[in-house]
């Protein structure tokens, strides 16, 4: 059985409208990889772009590709402008290009907003780089809602679905800035195509980049009374749910769900029998991402487990800055907590 | 005397501007056409008109233009070629079994599950096949992306594409246009088999498309407007292609007919688009073809 935690979340009276109303120091911060270049040199706020530069130092392969999304390659551009190639505002162009200098024994890394360069740009992942097996990485910046406010043409919450289902396609969503770091590291040298969703801004998880074995789900906490797994910023809301459970007695189990394609399958099934009650949280439709994941593993293997899935309704969603849309569709530490107790129960069993 | 350790010759090369005349073009054209209509008789269904069309342009290609390796198909240096119509590739598939790249009994295969050989191209089932293809408006970009990778590697390979004129009414293919003059590729060579028709009818009555050559113009290519269904045309403008390390890419607009080569297909070429022969519209098409060979 599952729900949806925004159901029970939603506040009655919704956060609506421009946020200009309020004082300056309580304006949720924005995500700007188009001006603010100070912050995109920085490993912090810009991890994909430190990681791809060093990757580039160690390895002549290495090529970035930007389509109109230079901002974030600043380091790169600076160290090794040789090996940068803009193709401006024209996305599926982009990818093509991209499979045309990997089947000529080069490794391209794309920087594109993950609302375009994968759904705008699913057919030419499918046909001339994952049918290929070749070795692409699309890294997509601004994923989920963190263009929440600038309308619904720039939300990305349909890429997990589309990206686990092209076959060939290894599909990673790095929990915070350094997971990013980590996983940019360890994809690096993937034969195939690799579908990097980079979480913007996301609460931090590791305090230094994590090693991840390929398709593994680390788990940061043991338990037996519910499992939280998520990917993305969805890491840093569990963990912290973990801890806010326990205040209620309750022991919770924590994975970071960093492969959504290929996933690790033995975890899920481990931890569903020891808990047997599962909670997952994105940022995504909940039609296609980790939701469907563990549905999925349930159905097939027969798994007796309870799951709840804290995610975005498959509806019209809101407009907004990312905090607002968060704390709307109950993308939060409560939001989290909510559903596990709803599952566990108010007695603890 | 002792015979002492094999050493087996290095692969062969197949080198650019290999003598050919136009009438043997000609004539490895229509081989082309009949190989291309035995291979769909025994698939039970394929692209005869669009085959027919680029024969000529396939056969100059691969028989005197690209600088090739047949022993060793990825070998870095070698020209690329490609198959922006897939669906043409029925007429590609005998020409690379002639010039080695896999046996001829991988023919016999075509149109059977398990074979490397597809109506459309498999880059990773077929040797010789340098890209895939099938979703018509995607090589030209793939081009550009192996044109760059040649000028980063100081490799002096040309990167053919061969798009239909339909093919042209993708979007992507003016994106890859414009990346093309903007990093000045000059190993970059589209080929437009301009044989006015695509599946359901003239091309430019579904959109025009329209002066071509003064549009590939506009966005900074070369252009060159040939009768692309004669083979002394094709020698000549291959022959002259600027340097590959010239600063623009070159558009060759051939214009052909489309069924070229077989009066039934000339006569209603949108009706053989994709189709099966009878086998008495074979034995006719087969005898125009082979008395022209003879």
């Amino acid at each position: 059985m599952t729900d949806l935690a925004h159901d029970a979340h939603a506040p009655e009276q919704a956060p609506r409208g421009a946020p200009g109303g309020r004082p300056p120091e309580q304006q949720p911060q924005m995500v700007d990889v188009f001006t603010d270049t100070e912050i995109e040199t920085a490993a912090a706020a810009n991890p994909a772009g430190y990681a791809i530069a060093a990757l580039a130092d160690s390895d002549p392969r290495v090529l970035t590709l930007s389509a109109d999304l230079s901002s974030p390659l600043a380091e790169f551009r600076d160290r090794h402008p040789d090996r940068y190639i803009e193709l401006g505002i024209a996305e599926t162009n982009s990818v093509s290009v991209a499979a045309g200098l990997a089947a000529s024994g080069l490794v391209p890394y794309i920087f594109s907003m993950s609302p375009f360069g994968v759904l705008k740009c699913a057919e030419q992942l499918r046909t001339d780089v994952a049918y290929n097996h070749l070795p692409v990485r699309l890294v997509g910046r601004l994923s989920g809602l963190a263009m929440g406010f600038f309308g619904t043409s720039h939300h990305a919450v349909e890429d997990i679905a589309v990206a686990r289902s092209i076959t060939n396609m290894t599909v990673v969503a790095p929990a915070d800035a350094s997971a990013v770091i980590g996983m940019m590291g360890s994809t690096a040298d993937l034969d195939g195509p690799v579908y990097l969703r980079i979480p913007e801004r996301a609460p931090t998880v590791y305090k230094t980049p994590p090693v991840i074995g390929y398709g593994e789900w680390p788990r940061l906490r043991a338990g037996t009374d519910v499992t939280l797994i998520g990917y993305g910023m969805g890491v840093g809301l569990a963990v912290r749910a973990a801890a806010a459970l326990a205040a209620h007695g309750i022991e919770a189990e924590v994975y970071d769900a960093a492969y959504l394609k290929p996933f690790d399958e033995a975890a899920l099934v481990q931890t569903a029998a020891r808990t047997g009650r599962v909670v997952t949280v994105e940022e995504h439709n909940e039609i296609g991402g980790l939701a469907s994941i563990v549905a999925e593993v349930a159905g097939r293997c027969g798994l007796n487990v309870a799951l709840r899935a804290v995610a975005l309704p498959d509806a019209d969603l809101e407009v907004g800055v990312p905090a607002d849309l968060y704390e709307y569709y109950g993308l939060t530490v409560p939001g989290v907590v909510t559903a596990a107790l709803e599952l566990v129960g108010p007695a603890g069993n | 005397m002792t015979a002492g350790p094999v050493t087996p010759l290095p692969p062969a090369i197949l080198e650019r501007g290999r003598p050919a005349t136009s009438a043997e073009l000609s004539w490895r054209a229509d081989w082309i056409r009949l190989n291309t209509v035995r291979l769909i008789e025994q698939a039970g269904l394929g692209h005869y008109a669009s085959t027919f069309s680029c024969a000529e342009i396939i056969a100059t290609l691969y028989y005197h233009t690209l600088r090739l390796r047949p022993e060793d198909p990825g070998w870095p240096e070698r020209d690329r070629f490609l198959l922006g119509k897939g669906h043409v590739a029925t007429g590609l598939w005998p020409v690379l079994a002639d010039l080695g790249y896999f046996p001829a009994d991988w023919l016999s295969q075509f149109g059977s599950i398990g074979s490397p050989l597809n109506d459309h191209p498999n880059m990773r089932l077929a040797p010789g096949i340098d890209f895939s293809s099938g979703s018509l408006g995607h090589n030209l970009s793939v081009g550009v992306g192996m044109a760059l990778a040649g000028r980063l590697s100081g490799r002096d390979y040309r990167v053919f594409v061969l798009t239909g004129d339909g093919e042209l009414q993708e979007g992507q293919v003016w994106e890859a246009a414009m990346a093309g003059s903007h990093y000045r590729l000059g190993g970059l060579v589209a080929i437009v088999d301009a044989n006015g028709f695509s599946g359901s009818g003239p091309t430019s009555a579904a959109m025009n498309i329209e002066p071509l050559a003064e549009r590939f113009a506009a966005f900074g290519w070369l252009t060159r407007e040939i009768d692309g269904n004669d083979p002394q045309a094709l020698l000549d403008t291959f022959d002259s292609l600027p340097d590959p390390g010239s600063d623009q890419p070159v558009c060759v607009i051939a214009r052909t007919a489309k069924g070229r080569g077989a009066t039934l297909f000339e006569q209603a070429p949108q009706s053989w688009h994709l189709g099966l022969l009878s086998p008495v519209q074979q034995a006719e098409v087969v005898a125009e073809i082979t008395a022209r060979m003879s």
